[in-house]
């Protein structure tokens, strides 16, 4: 069975302003988001990810490119025809309306028939668990409450694809973790596609299908968060994802020669000036008697609770950090200025581009 | 003190200034209704309480007459201004900034910033034209007239509400397959609904107690009640002007204490 793309982006610029003082918000992104799947935008704020999602949801034409849903082209279809529905950053809860109203907006807008409003907006109720607020004005509702009327009434008109932008940002950690499981069921029952455009790299890799990277109006990568973390395609990915060590070699083959004058194995064969990415967890402390370890010696310790972060000088005094789960006595077993030996696991050192 | 801050409050007299303030408006004010109840008819000598006055203007068919006259004009007015201003307030607000907006907003509210008089004298001198031209006579170019130096009382709250209305509602609203209309209708409007009627009620007020325009605008037996009043002064001065003043003041506050209520924050 060949799966159809919820939606398709091709070659989409979205410039703001004119002539010189113009700003590419989307510089050429092509991106393909599969039916039924949790793909998340995820970069830094600017980067261009929630005007990817705002022409999607039809609020902003792109400059230039195409916009396809399920195979139709909706570049130019205005919002309200679109089968899209969008849980906004402020929610946009309807202060005027109570807490069903806001549900069955959509579904009236739609023309449905009065019974079936009511069924579709109590099935909602249950599914956010607000059976008991349905007639509260949203004025009346705690944070968390809010964003899950703003989810029921963004899913009653079941849409093809569900855009979020941000919104669990307005969230304290606590409520924005078990949001977070909340959204993941809602998205696994419901089974519509959704698109969810973060700047937190830990709300990306837990709950994603797939992620798309994106820095400076351009997609850096799409993949799953295995993928992406382990397999960064460039500096910007490797550094907004997790902590890690850059270092500066020269390759030739399956080697690559560090400016400390070490040697270490590359996972795949390159030539001449590469930068390495290699993360902490992956570099192990060992005896620096040991002939194939890398000598350094500990320059400062962080104890983090559950892992302690070690930082160590190279013989040119390049700086690694290495993770270490730190043991149940909170001890590390290494003290500032010992000289210790580093083993990287097999593959851990990447070549990266820039 | 972490702050050497100026207070106005602070400084050496004051409470007294803000007293005398208080009495130069109010004195005035509460003579007029206090004078309203005497029994006498001159202002020299106070002859008791009594609601003489009242019942006197309350018999006065000419009263009357330009009673429901007021309210007729106001009435109108205060719509045809609403409905205008709303349209202003939704043009000048629902948008990005542009060039000129300064200008369109001081050309809305022209009325606030042209002496009054000139506005009377200009709109009595092409009034007059038409009326010779066309023959038309009636009560429509007095509420033309209010209608139109009524637009910016109706328009300020207007545009108040709206600016301090969250666009990504309307957004919402659009998302949720609400046509344009229907976000209007659905949304816009009855989240701007207490401004509408803030407006409404201010111009009517304004509308209410109008002398200059009104008395240039006006043809003859077209007295509202300002006008009547100020034609009443010329004759003989009686505490009937004191009641009838009362009435309106009456009315004037009613619509301004409302005014207050609607407009004051919500939720």
């Amino acid at each position: 069975m060949t799966t159809q793309n919820a939606i398709e982006a091709r070659n989409v610029v979205k410039a703001f302003g004119q002539g010189d003082t113009a700003v590419r918000a989307l510089d050429d992104v092509s991106v393909e988001i599969r039916q039924g799947e949790f793909f998340t935008l995820l970069g830094p704020s600017g980067c261009g990810k929630t005007t990817l999602l705002r022409l999607i949801a039809g609020f902003e034409m792109p400059t230039d490119g195409v916009i396809l849903l399920e195979g139709q082209d909706i570049t130019y279809l205005p919002p309200n025809k679109r089968p899209v529905n969008t849980v906004f950053q402020s929610y946009a809860l309807f202060p005027h309306l109570t807490v069903a109203q806001n549900i069955s907006f959509g579904l009236e807008m739609l023309g449905k028939p009065r019974g079936e409003i009511k069924q579709t907006t109590e099935r909602m109720l249950a599914l956010v668990k607000l059976e008991e607020m349905a007639s509260r004005k949203t004025s009346q509702l705690s944070g968390g409450q809010q964003q899950r009327v703003a989810l029921a009434r963004a899913l009653a008109p079941q849409p093809k694809v569900l855009l979020l932008d941000e919104p669990l940002s307005a969230l304290d950690l606590k409520l924005r973790q078990a949001m977070q499981i909340e959204l993941k069921r809602l998205q696994t029952e419901t089974g519509i596609t959704f698109v969810f455009v973060t700047h937190d790299q830990e709300e990306a890799l837990t709950m994603s299908d797939r992620i798309g990277v994106m820095s400076a109006g351009k997609l850096q990568q799409v993949g799953s968060a295995k993928d992406i973390y382990t397999r960064p395609v460039n500096r910007f990915v490797a550094s907004f994802i997790g902590e890690t060590n850059f270092l500066q070699a020269q390759a030739q083959g399956n080697k690559a020669r560090l400016s400390s004058g070490d040697v270490v194995d590359l996972d795949a064969a390159a030539t001449g000036a590469v930068t390495l990415t290699i993360r902490p967890e992956q570099i192990r402390l060992a005896d620096p008697a040991d002939a194939d370890a890398l000598p350094a010696t500990v320059t400062n310790l962080v104890y983090f609770g559950t892992d302690t972060h070690v930082h160590l000088a190279l013989a040119d005094s390049t700086e690694v950090v290495v993770r270490q789960q730190s043991p149940s006595t909170g001890d590390s077993g290494v003290v500032m200025g010992q000289k210790v030996g580093l083993r990287f696991a097999p593959g851990a050192a990447q070549v990266v581009g820039d | 003190m972490a702050k050497p801050s100026f207070q106005v409050a602070r400084l050496p007299g004051f409470s007294t200034v803000a007293m005398l303030a208080f009495l130069a408006l109010y004195i005035p004010i509460l003579t007029l209704v206090v004078y309203s109840f005497n029994s006498e008819i001159s202002m020299g000598e106070w002859g008791g309480f009594s609601w003489k006055w009242y019942e006197k203007a309350w018999a006065n068919e000419a009263v009357k007459d330009a009673t429901l006259r007021s309210l007729n004009i106001a009435a109108f007015a205060a719509v045809i201004s609403t409905a205008l201003a709303t349209m202003a307030a939704l043009g000048t607000t629902r948008r990005r900034v542009f060039k000129g907006q300064t200008f369109i907003y001081v050309m809305i509210n022209q009325p606030l910033m042209v002496p009054e008089i000139v506005t009377a004298v200009a709109l009595m001198i092409l009034f007059g034209l038409i009326k010779t031209v066309t023959g038309v006579h009636g009560l429509g170019y007095l509420i033309l007239a209010h209608s139109a130096f009524c637009i910016p009382f109706a328009y300020l709250p207007i545009r108040a509400r709206l600016e301090g209305m969250d666009l990504t509602l309307e957004t919402a609203a659009s998302d949720l397959y609400a046509s344009p209309w229907a976000t209007f209708r659905r949304v816009t409007l009855p989240l701007l609904m207490p401004g509408v009627i803030a407006g409404m009620m201010l111009a009517f007020v304004v509308s209410l107690d109008d002398v200059v325009i009104t008395e240039f605008v006006k043809s003859a037996g077209q007295d509202t009640l300002p006008t009547y009043m100020l034609g009443q002064m010329r004759r003989q001065l009686t505490p009937e002007i004191n009641a009838i003043s009362t009435g309106l003041l009456f009315i004037t506050v009613a619509m301004l204490t409302a005014f207050f209520l609607l407009t004051r924050k919500q939720d």
